[in-house]
């Protein structure tokens, strides 16, 4: 068993047979699914570029949608886990709304009274407020559902109203702007964004962790005598994604600043502006750091923790994860605080953007974010979803509203193209899994 | 046989009623060390509902647990496993979308010193332990709904054996079982009944009962009929018990008994 190099043997099939893509995909353990999640993103970019003209798959594009799509895939890796427990969530929008109001109104009209206009805590201060509220209502949420056994297709469906309503009343329906000048830099613009340097160190980072990671699980596997992966899988894994990543932050270095921006930041620096224009790349958007942050994060919660775990076990079998001696209410509990601190994250990130609060932030985002969820793979029956998954789906979807945006497709057939995408995605993934079954 | 031993565990008394339905009243059983206790009756006759009492999952009215002579507080399944109490629910209980290691670890993990789930260490003891009990059992990656019946079974005994349980509660273990696998499961009790665990054997099946059975409880409408060395009756006086809830001379009868006048 031992000396066995393929991991396949528990299938009970032979590990030399089968079609070169077959070996290949046993090698690698790929997950086949995330393969096609990836190539039909992969298709729809291609077709998007194709028909636009030319115009999609250029680094402005992808950096926009980049960082279009980071509020929807924060909260979506939050929506997994509520859905994996058998829940779901349909206040997000309105929660995003709620928050952002709050902390719109905090930072441009109560802390600047305290502190001073422009004051550097402001930022952190609104901060760890929406997300204080965040987990508060996201705990309200949960406990009513946890505790007091209300089903949470209602407790949300109510909070979609209550929160919504509750936005509206912060200010009477005033919107809030300009924002704190720090706290915008979560939403990304040429300021946004750390430049062509540490995107660089974070692209390295991200590809050291990478292999790091991978010899800490071959050095697990083989501690314990588990069946190793060929060492070519390996180091194709490895290269592959360190391509990824290094792809990724070289075509968000390749965006440059407009001229316009470059020119202010020339004067306020003294820089005189060469012949030509001076390129000052983008690099990668602090909102897209956050995403990123947060799907490590989540992934490292669901995958490498007890608490993950459990959230699993609930939402395979309740009575189950009960018997097992599990306190099954106060892990769905802080699932719910977990959505309403990713929320918070999400207002901020989409009031930032904005560059204002305002009462209908986040309206239907609940939708979009569930839609994610599940094209990304997440049951609605339970138990079964992955993060990374959940961001591919968010991408995907932002992919389409922007791809039709480019082609100049009108907002309501952009609706329908969006819903068919979205029962399409579904009915194929029911076709895989009883395939694979 | 039991003479003055203290009994491993001694349930006294207990009661539980759902909705003024007395599912179990006053109900006294024990349990030796190396011993295994059948308990028989109709459907609701309020055997599983007891053992569920014994393994947390149900909180008693009223009514004692002693461990070892020392009484125990069981208020939930965490508890009655700090006592070395484990089950095998007739529904197995396993998070059908996870693998066998999560499955026999579940509320248990192992964790490496960084506080994370050490699961490479989970499923190598895994192995070891399926190992024993099904040597040609492979699928350990796989979530155990792609199991067949027969290793979903041995993932739930695979459970409850691994923490050295010492008291070890089966609610119809060989239900969902060919006839192979019960033999199986047989051999295992006979196996842990020699290293001294003391075994509650919920049963339909009177020839199991008679095979495995050191005492049979016979329960009917929640209440003890009688309780009986299986070497002391037949079998057809065991379902006389559990029908008609008539004691044979060879059993001492419980609350339950019917009251024949003289």
């Amino acid at each position: 068993m031992a000396d066995v190099t393929s991991s396949a043997p528990s299938q009970g099939v032979s590990t030399t047979g089968g079609s070169l893509p077959v070996r290949f995909l046993r090698a690698t353990e790929l997950d086949t699914r995330m393969l096609g999640m990836l190539a039909a993103l992969a298709l729809i970019w291609l077709g998007f570029h194709i028909a636009s003209g030319g115009l999609f798959l250029t680094p402005r594009n992808l950096w926009n949608l980049s960082v279009q799509s980071a509020s929807v895939a924060i909260m979506s890796t939050g929506m997994v886990l509520v859905i994996v427990t058998r829940n779901i969530d349909l206040s997000v929008g309105s929660l995003l709304g709620f928050v952002g109001m709050i902390m719109g109104v905090t930072q441009a009209e109560i802390l600047p009274d305290w502190l001073g206009f422009g004051h550097p805590a402001i930022w952190i201060l609104t901060l760890a407020l929406g997300i204080v509220l965040g987990a508060a209502i996201g705990g309200l949420h949960g406990y009513i559902i946890a505790y007091m056994g209300v089903p949470s297709f209602i407790v949300t469906l109510g909070g979609l109203l209550v929160w919504r309503g509750a936005a509206w009343w912060v200010t009477s329906g005033r919107t809030v702007a300009p924002l704190d000048t720090t706290f915008r830099l979560m939403g990304g613009g040429p300021y946004g964004a750390i430049g062509a340097f540490w995107s660089w160190v974070a692209g390295v980072a991200g590809c050291i962790a990478l292999v790091l990671l991978l010899a800490q699980a071959r050095r697990q596997r083989r501690k314990f005598h588990f069946p190793l992966r060929p060492l070519w899988a390996e180091t194709f894994l490895a290269a592959v994604g360190c391509m990824l990543i290094l792809g990724a932050v070289a075509v968000a270095n390749s965006y440059p600043w407009p001229a316009g921006i470059v020119r202010n930041y020339a004067e306020a620096n003294n820089i005189t502006i060469p012949e030509g224009g001076l390129f000052i790349a983008h690099g990668i958007a602090i909102p897209v750091l956050i995403a990123v942050g947060v799907g490590i994060v989540m992934t490292f919660l669901a995958n490498r923790t007890r608490f993950g775990r459990y959230v699993f076990a609930i939402g395979g079998n309740p009575e189950a994860a009960v018997l097992a001696g599990i306190n099954t209410r106060w892990i769905v509990m802080k699932v719910f605080i977990l959505m309403g601190i990713l929320t918070a994250v999400a207002g901020a990130i989409s009031s930032a953007r904005l560059n204002a609060a305002t009462n209908a932030m986040g309206t239907l985002d609940e939708l979009l974010v569930i839609a994610a969820a599940v094209i990304g793979g997440t049951s609605l029956a339970g138990g079964v979803g992955t993060v990374a998954g959940a961001m591919i789906g968010a991408v995907l979807m932002q992919s389409l509203a922007t791809g039709m945006i480019l082609l100049g497709v009108d907002t309501p057939l952009q609706n329908i193209v969006v819903g068919i995408v979205l029962v399409i995605a579904v009915w194929l993934d029911t076709v895989y899994r009883r395939r694979v079954k | 046989m039991t003479g003055a031993r203290t009994p491993l565990v001694e349930m006294r008394n207990i009661s539980i009623a759902f909705g003024g339905i007395h599912a179990v009243e006053d109900v006294s059983v024990d349990l030796y060390a190396g011993e295994v206790v059948a308990l028989v009756g109709h459907n609701g006759a309020g055997k599983s509902t007891l053992i569920k009492i014994l393994s947390g999952a149900y909180q008693r009215d009223s009514g004692t647990i002693f461990v070892n002579g020392e009484e125990a507080q069981i208020s939930n399944p965490r508890d009655a496993k700090k006592y070395g109490i484990e089950t095998i629910y007739q529904t197995l209980a396993l998070a059908e979308n996870v693998d066998a290691a999560a499955n026999l670890f579940l509320g248990r993990e192992l964790m490496t010193p960084w506080g994370t789930l050490d699961d490479v260490a989970m499923e190598s003891e895994t192995r070891k332990v399926m190992g024993r009990l099904n040597p040609r059992f492979q699928r350990f990656k796989e979530p155990v709904s792609n199991l067949s019946g027969g290793q979903r079974q041995t993932v739930a005994i695979a459970r409850a054996i691994y923490f050295n349980a010492r008291i070890l509660i089966m609610d119809e273990p060989t239900a969902a079982l060919g006839p192979q696998e019960t033999a199986q499961v047989a051999e295992l009790v006979r196996q842990l009944k020699s290293e001294g665990i003391g075994i509650f054997l919920i049963s339909h099946d009177i020839h199991d009962v008679f095979d495995l059975a050191d005492r049979v409880v016979v329960m009917k409408n929640g209440q003890v009929v009688g309780t009986a060395a299986t070497k002391d009756v037949t079998e057809d006086e065991v379902l006389g018990m559990i029908i008609l809830g008539k004691c044979p001379p060879g059993a001492v009868a419980g609350p339950g008994a019917l009251q024949v006048a003289a």
